[in-house]
């Protein structure tokens, strides 16, 4: 039925925009603007009105009816607020770095679009948060207060308690500090994952297309077949065999967990690095130091490290979200980061049940997803910077 | 023509010993376990007797060549062996739980692989037209305004995990707005109509997560060819835009475009198991997250080849395919 009435308000939007184009030709006296429209641009600006219109009615609509709260409307406002804020600081952020600073990083956030500003704003305060999570944090990881199940939002009036704003889980722990300490251990070991990944698949590759011959051929062909299987199912294998190899010890788990997670990505790592390796060693400057007689490590570490630096850094922002994202999966399904250690995906998986309450009671809802949109900010927040990244780094206009 | 079926025969070989491969990589990943099967499933409970019998009944008792190629024949003939915890069952007390027949793995994965493929069916199928168009307006729009906003867009949907989508998308598809079931309850011997109402939230999760990919692809692929001279030529004839792109630009982009759908269909295929546990969805992805929590090693291997062959293939079609619809790589020099 309601697929019905936005069928029909398509079509009646096909005249409106017709209607449209007609009427800024006559009103411009036929400007190239309006005359060289094409219909579909015509029916986008429409388009694009009707939902800007639609979002700000949606918006002040009352939160409240008869003491019902209105939960679309309190969470299409929480969004609508958190995103205004979001751009309100980046931008904010991006003049600081205009302003402040040397002339170089003047000139980088001159060029810089807003989404890299926000990205880098947010890691800068993920970063922040993960590394003085002990001092940020009100309460332990793995404290258990008072009471459980409290609600976000510390209204005393709707089952809230000022002293945990947002809330405690089934058990009584503090959902505020669990996020913070989050910070420190989904992303402290995701971190570490990707460094490790990088230090195998990189030296691996760079040593791949230098000496070439049977040792490029051995790995290459090793990491052809890793990689075909598909990445998560073979981390779950790995992880079900770790697990009888650890038994009860859980920070062993977490420890296998890493390793694997590193090696399985280690094989992208390497794919790229022999990919850029092997453009570098066919230049002269390679031919130059092998002639002088320089020995392998500093033809890497001095000579084609420095000129694979754009397109490793790019690959590490990548290769973090996806190990990141791994983790956080993993954990989600049970198998990854072990409790007690406080972290994102378990938390989701702990609070996912809340979100059927999000009728009545949005701010309870709030809770799992406010775990998962912190991993999902984080990646989100890492991938536009890449983006801006390769973009200016690719030199493309167009 | 010849020629191209040479590189389509070499191809399948390649396909064929990767695959191999990975069974001797799955195979030696699971006999690393401590201890074997047996003991590992008795656990406390472990009786020289009933670890004797176990052994003997998995034939654990010969050596790892001869128990590979036993599993090896075994997959070949389409007999993945019995789930752990049957054997185990039946194993003490020479019945089943439920006094029934012995349900053997392929019995457990068969109908799950079915729906996880008519899971995947209903996500390409809203996804690569949707990815496609998108891809075309974006391109044909370029660095306007509904470019930008769609850049941020798919960059967000790419980054963000299946189970934060997959949440938002329960919190206002259906509990805000009741439109689709938050859990997808399938069973066999149902209307196609319900079946596919029940799919739709998981099919939406999916949808979101590789059309971004896709759709960006398009368009990179697109825009790359615009600054070739035929596009020119084809300009300067005054040609629309909206020709210019479909006729010109995107015949040549296809080789591109057909190797990212058929690498986001593999993901497809191989990236439910997160939303399958999300949503309840009866497929395979879910039989082997609990496979892997219970240990069951026959189960986790069968699955673990299934999807290792699944990816292999759509793989191994985007390479032909590509090579199929670019005459350069297809008559090589």
């Amino acid at each position: 039925m309601t697929l019905l009435y936005i069928i029909i308000a398509a079509i009646v939007l096909l005249g409106v925009a017709y209607a449209f184009r007609m009427a800024g030709q006559a009103a411009t006296s036929n400007k190239p603007f309006f005359r060289d429209m094409p219909f579909g641009v015509a029916y986008g600006y429409v388009l694009g009105a009707v939902l800007i219109v639609l979002g700000v009615w949606l918006f002040f609509q009352p939160q409240n009816v008869d003491g019902v709260p209105q939960a679309g409307v309190m969470f299409f406002r929480w969004a609508v607020q958190v995103f205004v804020v979001f751009a309100i600081a980046a931008y904010l952020f991006r003049l600081l770095g205009r302003s402040v600073g040397t002339e170089g990083s003047k000139k980088l956030f001159r060029s810089m679009p807003l989404t890299a500003a926000f990205g880098i704003l947010i890691i800068i305060i993920y970063a922040i948060v993960a590394i003085f999570a002990g001092a940020i944090a009100p309460y332990g990881q793995e404290e258990v207060l008072g009471a459980a199940n409290i609600v976000p939002g510390g209204n005393p009036a709707m089952n809230g308690n000022p002293e945990f704003p947002l809330g405690t889980d089934q058990i009584g722990r503090d959902i505020l500090s669990r996020l913070i300490f989050g910070a420190q251990n989904t992303v402290g070991i995701a971190f570490v994952t990707t460094c490790l990944a990088f230090l195998i698949g990189g030296s691996l590759g760079f040593l791949a297309a230098t000496l070439g011959g049977w040792l490029d051929q051995l790995l290459s062909r090793a990491v052809d077949a890793l990689m075909a299987i598909p990445a998560l199912i073979f981390a779950l294998l790995l992880i079900t065999i770790a697990t009888a190899w650890a038994g009860s010890a859980s920070w062993q788990v977490t420890i296998y967990m890493i390793l694997i997670i590193a090696v399985i990505d280690s094989t992208r790592v390497f794919r790229l690095s022999r990919a850029v390796g092997l453009n570098i060693v066919v230049m002269d400057y390679i031919e130059a130091a092998k002639l002088r007689g320089e020995g392998l490590g500093y033809l890497i570490f001095r000579e084609m490290l420095p000129n694979a630096y754009a397109p490793l850094l790019a690959e590490f922002g990548l290769r973090f979200c996806f190990v990141f994202l791994t983790i956080a999966s993993l954990s989600f399904l049970g198998v990854g980061i072990q409790p007690p250690l406080a972290d994102w995906g378990t938390m989701v998986r702990d609070l996912a049940q809340f979100i059927n309450f999000a009728a009545f009671a949005p701010n309870v809802a709030l809770a799992p997803l406010l775990a998962a949109g912190a991993i999902a900010l984080l990646t989100v927040a890492v991938n536009f910077v890449v983006d801006w990244m390769l973009h200016k780094s690719s030199g493309l206009k167009e | 023509m010849a020629g191209l079926l040479r590189i389509i025969v070499q191809r399948l070989l390649l396909g064929i010993v990767t695959l191999f491969v990975v069974s001797v990589i799955i195979f030696v990943a699971v006999n690393a376990l401590p201890g074997d099967f047996a003991e590992a499933i008795l656990g406390q409970g472990a009786t020289p007797e009933a670890v004797t019998a176990i052994r003997e009944q998995l034939g654990l008792n010969q050596n790892a060549f001869t128990r590979y190629f036993v599993w090896l024949g075994g997959v070949l003939r389409g007999d993945f062996g019995v789930p752990l915890s049957q054997a185990l069952f039946a194993g003490n007390f020479g019945t089943t739980a439920t006094g029934t027949e012995v349900i053997t793995v392929v019995d457990q994965i068969m109908p799950r692989l079915r729906n996880t493929l008519f899971l995947a069916g209903v996500s390409a199928a809203i996804a690569v037209p949707l990815a496609v168009t998108l891809g075309i307006l974006t391109a044909l729009y370029r660095n306007s305004a509904f470019d930008r906003s769609m850049n941020v867009t798919t960059l967000s949907a790419i980054s963000s995990p299946e189970f934060f989508i997959a949440y938002v998308l329960i919190l206002f598809l259906a509990v805000l707005n009741p439109v689709f079931p938050s859990l997808s309850n399938i069973f066999p011997g149902m209307e196609f109509s319900e079946r596919l109402n029940r799919t739709m939230l998981p099919a939406l999760t999916l949808t979101l997560a590789v059309t971004a990919q896709m759709m960006r692809m398009t368009r990179a692929a697109i825009i790359n060819l615009l600054a070739s001279p035929y596009i020119e030529m084809a300009r300067l004839k005054g040609l629309s835009p909206m020709r210019v792109i479909v006729k010109h630009a995107l015949p040549n982009a296809l080789a591109p475009i057909i190797t990212v759908i058929a690498l986001n269909l593999a993901f497809l295929v191989t990236g439910v198991v997160v939303v399958e546990v999300v949503f309840v969805y009866p497929g395979i992805g879910q039989l082997f997250v609990d496979s892997v929590k219970i240990r069951d090693i026959p189960v986790v291997q069968a699955c673990c080849l299934i999807f290792a062959a699944v990816y292999i293939l759509l793989n191994l079609t985007a390479d032909i395919l590509s090579i199929v619809s670019n005459p350069r790589l297809r008559h090589p020099k």
